[in-house]
């Protein structure tokens, strides 16, 4: 029954998140100096201004904000998202096939990232204070510090132009057909962008592993078990692991909102046909509609993130668990 | 008595000092020191209550036996197990096995991990378990609960069972009745009778001298970090005139059932203490002598750290 309801409350938020998230896009957009017709049309135009009028009376353009907003919103809700100005396709179908594409980079970089960090994390907490961990440390905290397309320039520069290991960029070989391209080529140039948004997460997540795992380790339980004869290694997979795993993973299921900020960047830099150059694009050509777009299915997407971590945290943690079948 | 007396001893503990070293105002690094020479023996078969006010750092003396203080802990003196000290490779091999700690609460127990298999730990069997089970009260079902299900009472014998799990023979048992009613209490404090009887040695830390008495074969009261008279209960029983140190004396008025009277002032700070007795300030026998040093003297079947007890 409390799950049942947990669930219908969280679905709730989504939905109030969902409408805040598109009211602010709206007035943004609303607010920019963007004007959709330019966009459309182009700023050379030779258009008349009786077309351009027409124009503007057929997408209620001049029509009160709100009104506007619930034209978009009501469309939205039954399907319509509109079409894409750049891309000259439903900002659905963009969305989708971008989306598609990007979800494997992101996935990848997303259990690259929480493997390594983990990993790392645990490593420098066991060692805490050598000098492996403050070198565990530093670097996790360079490369938090780091911007996205900096580290993504400096990997290109690197492992593309100096030693020419991966592609610059794009998701397939330049001037091969895209019935010819195989998986070799995809994995080929997905590793590049994928490890620098991977390497990107790692140190958030490093970070957290080691600091939770001193500090269970520093907790009376452990000192008990210590006190009932077990060895440090014992100690860090009986309990230590236990008790970092759940945080752990949350942690890396709420960082959905870094990677979606991340890819933007790492997809411009790399040339990739991803959901975030599709936003830089939208962005540069005041393509309203899939900027809106966009924007609620990002919010979509890291609520997704958060919500998954709640959820897997009532599953697995013992202490909620119980309460909920409890209660 | 004489009987007991003939039995050997466990556990020796020898002018024990515990102090950390900590930052004080700004980087000041600063000593404080929780334990000041104290000194107390536990034998097989019997039970010895170390009792004191709470928060006094008697929880010291039960991790320093285990070997598990923190890092910024220094160690004096010496600890004894069975004649041979107890070093740090040697608490490493016997915790667990023949050393066992009973601790204070169910925050000592993981968790995130089921009650049988923390009791069964990484060297015990699942018939140990459920033995020990049996043997105090436990429900089989209550192995399959997380520590934050169980009762208190059923915490705390959870934590007994961890200690019996292997043929311990000395146990430590630190504050193992805060939070049970008296009953309850009463019924742990058998349990660590059972336990003594059948040839353990047991450190009892309390701040419950009455529990004591019901119990322990003698008692070693506690004082600003060191012990500073152990005797038999009898002596305690007796009432004040039994017993050799002026603070056991004023321990034992200040409880209900005998004047309820309290004493003036309050114990010594540990970053503070005073040079020779630690109880001078507050002590009515009071002479220049007691700024000195002052040994360990045995009188009658007791001992004290007091140059005027008779």
């Amino acid at each position: 029954m409390t799950r049942l309801r947990y669930i219908a409350g969280e679905t709730l938020r989504m939905l109030t998140l969902l409408a805040a998230v598109s009211i602010l896009s709206f007035v943004l957009v609303s607010a920019s100096p963007i004007d959709p017709l330019t966009a459309y049309i182009g700023s050379n135009s030779t258009l008349s201004q009786e077309a351009k009028d027409e124009i503007v009376a057929h997408w209620g353009l001049a029509d009160p904000p709100v009104e506007r907003f619930m034209a978009w919103a009501g469309n939205f809700l039954k399907g319509d998202w509109g079409t894409s100005i750049a891309f000259k396709k439903p900002v659905k179908t963009v969305i989708q096939e971008r989306f598609s594409y990007s979800v494997v980079l992101m996935l990848i970089a997303w259990i690259l990232s929480g493997v390594l960090g983990f990993l790392a994390g645990i490593f420098a907490a066991v060692k805490k204070g050598t000098w492996i961990d403050k070198t565990i440390k530093t670097f996790c905290l360079a490369l938090q510090s780091a911007p996205t397309f900096w580290v993504g320039l400096l990997a290109l520069s690197l492992f593309a132009v100096q030693l020419g290991w991966f592609p610059i960029g794009l998701a397939a070989p330049m001037g091969k057909l895209a019935a010819d391209v195989t998986l070799g080529d995809r994995i080929h140039h997905l590793i590049l962008p994928s490890l620098t948004l991977g390497v990107l997460g790692i140190g958030k997540i490093t970070l957290y592993t080691r600091q939770k795992l001193i500090e269970i380790m520093a907790s009376d339980h452990i000192l008990f078990a210590k006190a009932r004869g077990e060895s440090t290694r014992q100690l860090v997979c009986r309990h230590g692991l236990r008790n970092i795993a759940l945080p752990a993973v949350t942690v890396q299921f709420a960082s959905f909102s870094e990677l979606f900020g991340g890819i933007a960047l790492a997809e411009s830099v790399f040339s990739c046909p991803g959901i975030g150059s599709a936003l830089t694009t939208a962005g540069l050509s005041g393509d309203v509609p899939l900027l809106l777009g966009i924007a609620v299915f990002s919010a979509i997407f890291v609520f997704a993130g958060n919500l998954i971590a709640d959820i897997l945290y009532g599953l697995l943690d013992p202490r909620i668990k119980e309460g909920w079948m409890n209660g | 008595m004489e009987e007991k007396q003939t039995k050997r001893t466990l556990l020796d503990v020898r002018d024990l000092s515990v102090s950390f070293s900590m930052y004080d105002r700004g980087l000041q690094k600063k000593d404080l020191e929780v334990l000041h020479r104290l000194s107390l023996r536990v034998d097989e078969g019997e039970i010895l209550a170390v009792v004191g006010s709470s928060g006094s750092g008697k929880s010291i003396l039960a991790h320093a036996v285990m070997g598990i203080l923190p890092g910024n802990a220094r160690v004096e003196g010496e600890i004894l197990y069975r004649g041979e000290r107890l070093d740090r490779k040697r608490q490493e091999a016997l915790r667990g096995k023949e050393i066992a700690l009973i601790p204070q609460s169910v925050d000592y127990l993981d968790p995130l991990m089921r009650v049988d298999a923390q009791v069964i730990g990484t060297r015990g069997t699942r018939e140990a378990q459920e033995a020990a089970f049996d043997r105090f009260h436990l429900k089989k079902d209550v192995g399959r609960m997380y520590p934050f299900q169980l009762s208190g009472g059923m915490a705390r014998r959870v934590l007994i069972c961890t200690a019996v799990m292997e043929e311990a023979r000395l146990i430590v048992a630190d504050e193992p009745t805060p939070g049970l009613d008296a009953e309850m209490a009463m019924e742990t404090l058998q349990d660590l009778r059972k336990l003594a009887d059948g040839g353990c040695g047991v450190l009892l830390i309390t701040h419950d001298i009455d529990l004591a008495f019901h119990v322990a074969d003698r008692i070693a009261v506690f004082y600003a970090g060191t012990t500073v008279e152990s005797a038999p209960v009898a002596d305690f029983l007796a009432g004040k005139e039994a017993l050799r140190h002026p603070y056991s004396r004023a321990f034992i008025d200040a409880l209900p059932q005998n004047d309820f009277r309290p004493i003036d002032g309050v114990q010594p700070y540990a970053g503070s203490l005073p040079e020779g007795c630690l109880f001078a300030g507050r002590c009515p026998q009071r002479s220049a002598a007691c700024a000195g040093d002052i040994p360990l003297r045995k009188i009658r079947d007791g001992e004290v750290r007091c140059i005027h007890a008779t």
